[in-house]
């Protein structure tokens, strides 16, 4: 077996020495400085301080696979002191769920054996029996899942899911005391009716109250440790922002500290106490949140934090004012009949019709040509079936699509098949949208020949795409799953961009990246608006995204536009209210100084 | 969901009327005739057959009368549950079967019972075991005992616990020691089969987050794997023992004349030795309908094991 690494080196990451205590046990409420804190490490790694909630030192994961083995984390050492939030943030990759799992004892099959020490205030976790381990998962430590609808057993019902951790480690006697409890579990976890909930499957409910009955899971146990990997980053702004508030709330009543593991450095500087930043497997810079974020030292985090779109950012260009119409949509209108909606799922935004949904309900905007609309909204609002209408992929119910004076929603199909070459898509899903049997070349090529491109200038022009999206000419030979998840998603724009056409409907297309990918993503989506003139209609659940890309913005909600305009005007001044609830959970404004625990 | 169980017995009574058709068209096609059989079945070996008494036991059997005839007759019949006489013995062909289904239905019940409870056993275990050439060493166990057949496999077992050991009964049936070594032969291909399906389900429910939730509760890999996989990956193994209960009955052929049962086994076996048309339809009637309310009764369960899963008659 080779030993080869996760990837290449960027910047210096530092080595912590054993023993070392990078994230303290300063108190955040002072806003300690660098040196402050440092000295407050040494305090704390001395015989003399308290035991520290959670300690990891220095502390190394490594995963046999077929290629050889990775090490996932190599040398990492944090603390968590007790009743705080410390932030884990790192890009995918970095080996901050590794280490979320490694205190849980929890590292897939495959893991070698973990090496270093995980203390539970004080305790030695490493090399304890699953036996042993087995009583302080649920009790001692909760652990909150990124997927919430996944990670609830779709075949039990909620009640049920939550009463197994009473069970498992016998906290309540008799069967009316449990579901007393989880009635109780369920409504400190913020769901309205814990009473019918309990008896419901997860399918019944949405993303957010799902990830409401895990934190219930978490919490049933009174532990003193919370593991949260990624608890709100499958969800909506808003209802993001209401888990993290109510998961801030029950940390802060019952002194529980708190590992949030998060990609997402605004939620780190907004909800934690302590940050520290995880790159290659190591923590290469700890500190409260404010000094990490507000003056990052290690280059990494500088890149980081440059790298995160943000609303005050320069905005996208704008559209030069005399360009005439390239799109004009009309009182777009679609309705899917549909089963009643499962009653009590209120946090899901479906319009509950009698048997039928109005996806998109009179929807009208106008693109100028090389204009880019962006499309805001939450799950449920209607921007995917928008796209999939302006890309001609489902059919309107009512409404016009006029793409430089043809109306798509009626042009008979032969034609319809000849304008696509206009008005091309880039989907969320890299992986799922290319054919894993396709090298590079094929998956470019394919609209070339659908449209009688002949072998060798297709050949020639998918050079030249894959110049145009700055890849690499061997990219060309290569498979789907031998490519990153950026350079995939460079392969859907050069594939959308073969028959040159003049709109390209981009749904979600960077919400699965890293942001660092996700930045040069998005200058190169800008670079080409200006190099080729093209259209964009940019959907996203992210408004510091729409921001960087687009001039103008549309918001939807239940399928209608509630607001539209400017994206600088709309951004600066929401006139619907739902704008401004949505402007107002994007996390992240500027990082104020560690707040008051008290 | 009356409505889809009603839609579901229309589709089962077309499925019927097909099996029964055919049935009837492929009888009519082999070669040999049952008259010829039936005379020189008398008359010993060798015999000749008397062209004037062939066509009397013809025409009294309604042979001799046109094709669609017969096959009208014959559609009344089955509508009516009314088979007939067996051309075999003249006896009643519902008083026949009566005769041979109790051995058959204890045979069976016990080797499905065998079958669901080893394969559940086994793939569990499987997936709970800590090293992976173990495992695997478990799968390759499974897939023989999947591809042997079960005549070979009674063969066996009757020469190792009969004849050498002489732990069970060889032959015959009566005591539940008799149902032992049968009801094993037939069980074991399906157990085989049973144990892949669900091992490889298991294996992907396992991997699926919830698992990992019921795991941070401080639940032990066999609760995970048993309360939470298990239920999640029962779907394509309860199609598959959906389709092995249609299958039973031609295992049982095999068997019963191995272990030398009575039953629907050795009853179909004779019938289409001596071209017994009437017994033959009706077994075939038997296991068509059968095999329509098994699977019926599979579909109606899959909502109790998953409630998102929605009947629809479509």
């Amino acid at each position: 077996m080779t030993d080869t690494t996760a990837g290449p080196t960027t910047g210096a990451p530092t080595h912590p020495a054993p023993g070392s205590t990078p994230c303290t046990t300063s108190d955040a409420t002072s806003a300690p400085t660098p040196d402050s804190a440092a000295d407050a490490a040494t305090a704390a790694a001395g015989p003399e301080g308290p035991d520290p909630l959670l300690a990891l030192t220095d502390l190394q994961v490594s995963y046999a696979t077929r290629r050889g083995v990775v090490h996932a984390v190599r040398g990492a050492s944090l603390t968590v002191p007790a009743g705080r939030t410390v932030a884990l943030v790192g890009e995918s990759g970095s080996g901050k769920s590794s280490a979320g799992l490694a205190v849980l004892g929890l590292l897939p099959d495959g893991t070698g054996p973990v090496r270093g020490s995980i203390r539970l205030a004080g305790r030695e976790l490493v090399g304890l029996p699953d036996r042993v381990l087995r009583g302080i998962r649920g009790r001692e430590i909760g652990f909150i899942p990124q997927d919430p609808r996944a990670s609830l057993n779709p075949v039990q019902r909620v009640g049920t899911q939550v009463a197994e951790v009473l069970r498992i480690h016998r906290l309540s006697r008799g069967r009316a005391e449990t579901e007393r409890r989880v009635r109780e579990l369920l409504g400190e976890a913020g769901l309205p009716d814990p009473g019918r909930t309990a008896e419901q499957f997860p399918h019944e409910l949405s993303g957010g109250m799902c990830q409401r009955v895990l934190i219930a899971i978490a919490l049933a146990g009174r532990p003193r440790l919370l593991i949260a990997d990624e608890p709100t980053s499958a969800l909506d702004v808003t209802v993001q922002r209401r888990i993290l508030d109510h998961l801030a709330e029950v940390t802060r009543q019952a002194g529980t500290g708190l590992l949030l593991i998060t990609h997402d450095l605004a939620v780190a500087a907004e909800r934690a106490d302590l940050v520290a930043v995880m790159s290659q497997g190591r923590i290469v810079e700890t500190g409260p949140s404010a000094d990490v974020i507000g003056a990052p030292r290690h280059p990494y985090t500088r890149e980081l934090v440059a790298a995160a779109p943000s609303l005050t950012a320069p905005p996208a260009a704008a559209t030069a004012p005399a360009a005439g119409p390239l799109l004009t949509v009309e009182n777009l209108r679609r309705v899917f009949r549909a089963r009643p909606a499962p009653a009590g799922r209120r946090e899901a935004a479906s319009p509950a019709g009698r048997g039928r949904i109005t996806a998109v309900d009179g929807v009208s905007f106008t693109l100028a040509r090389g204009g880019s609309l962006g499309i805001v909204g939450e799950s449920g609002s209607g921007k995917s079936t928008l796209a999939n209408l302006l890309l001609r992929l489902d059919r309107p119910d009512a409404g016009r699509i006029v793409l430089d004076g043809v109306d798509l929603a009626t042009v008979p199909p032969a034609r319809l098949r000849r304008l696509r070459r206009n008005i091309q898509p880039v989907f969320q899903d890299s992986y799922g949208s290319l054919d894993p049997a396709f090298t590079v070349a094929e998956a470019i090529a394919e609209p070339l020949r659908a449209f009688g491109v002949r072998k060798r200038a297709r050949a020639e022009r998918v050079a030249e795409l894959l110049d145009l999206v700055r890849l690499p000419a061997a990219t060309a030979g290569r498979r789907p799953a031998e490519l990153s998840g950026g350079q995939r998603q460079r392969v859907s724009i050069a594939r959308a961009l073969a028959l040159t056409p003049r709109l390209l409907v981009l749904d979600e297309p960077v919400s699965a990246l890293d942001v660092s990918v996700q930045a040069r993503i998005l200058t190169l989506l800008a670079e080409l608006r200006a190099e080729l003139g093209l259209g964009y209609v940019f959907i996203s659940h992210d408004l510091a995204v729409i921001r960087q890309v687009c001039d103008l913005v549309l918001v939807m909600r239940r399928g209608r536009a509630v607001e539209q305009g400017r994206v600088t005007e709309v951004f600066a001044r929401p006139q619907h209210p739902y704008t401004r609830e949505l402007l107002a959970a994007v996390p992240g404004r500027p990082p104020t100084p560690a707040r008051s625990l008290t | 969901m009356t409505r889809y169980v009603l839609v579901r017995l229309g589709n089962g009574l077309f499925v019927l009327w097909a099996a029964l058709t055919v049935s009837f068209m492929v009888l009519h096609l082999v070669p040999g005739d049952a008259v010829t059989v039936m005379l020189r079945g008398r008359g010993g070996e060798g015999s000749s057959v008397d062209p004037a008494a062939a066509d009397a036991l013809r025409a009294q059997l309604g042979l001799d009368r046109p094709l669609y005839a017969q096959y009208l007759d014959f559609v009344w019949g089955a509508v009516r549950l009314d088979f007939g006489t067996s051309f075999a013995t003249g006896d009643e062909v519902s008083a026949v079967l009566g005769r041979s289904l109790p051995p058959t239905l204890e045979l069976a019940a016990a080797a499905l019972l065998l079958t669901l409870v080893a394969g559940v056993a086994a793939a569990v275990t499987a997936s709970l075991l800590p090293s992976a050439p173990l495992r695997s060493a478990v799968w390759s166990v499974t897939v023989a005992g999947g591809a042997v057949p079960s005549f070979w496999t009674g063969i066996i077992l009757l020469q190792v616990f009969s004849f050498r050991l002489g732990w069970f009964p060889a032959f015959g049936e009566g005591d539940l020691s008799r149902l032992v070594l049968p009801a094993f032969a037939l069980a074991l291909p399906g157990i085989g089969t049973l144990t892949q399906v669900l091992g490889r389900s298991l294996r992907t429910a396992l991997a699926d987050p919830y698992v990992r939730t019921a795991r941070a509760k401080g639940a032990s890999r066999l609760r995970a794997t048993t309360v939470h996989a298990l239920r999640n990956a029962a779907i394509p193994a309860m199609t598959l023992f959906g389709m092995m209960v249609g299958g039973i009955v031609a295992g049982a052929v095999i068997t019963e004349t191995v272990f030398s049962r009575p039953g629907l086994g050795t009853l179909t076996a004779k019938a289409i030795d001596t071209h017994d048309f009437p017994v033959i339809r009706a077994l075939v009637f038997l296991v068509g309908a059968l095999y329509v309310l098994i699977n019926l009764a599979v579909d109606l369960v899959y909502p109790k094991v998953d409630p998102r899963i929605v009947l629809r008659s479509a």
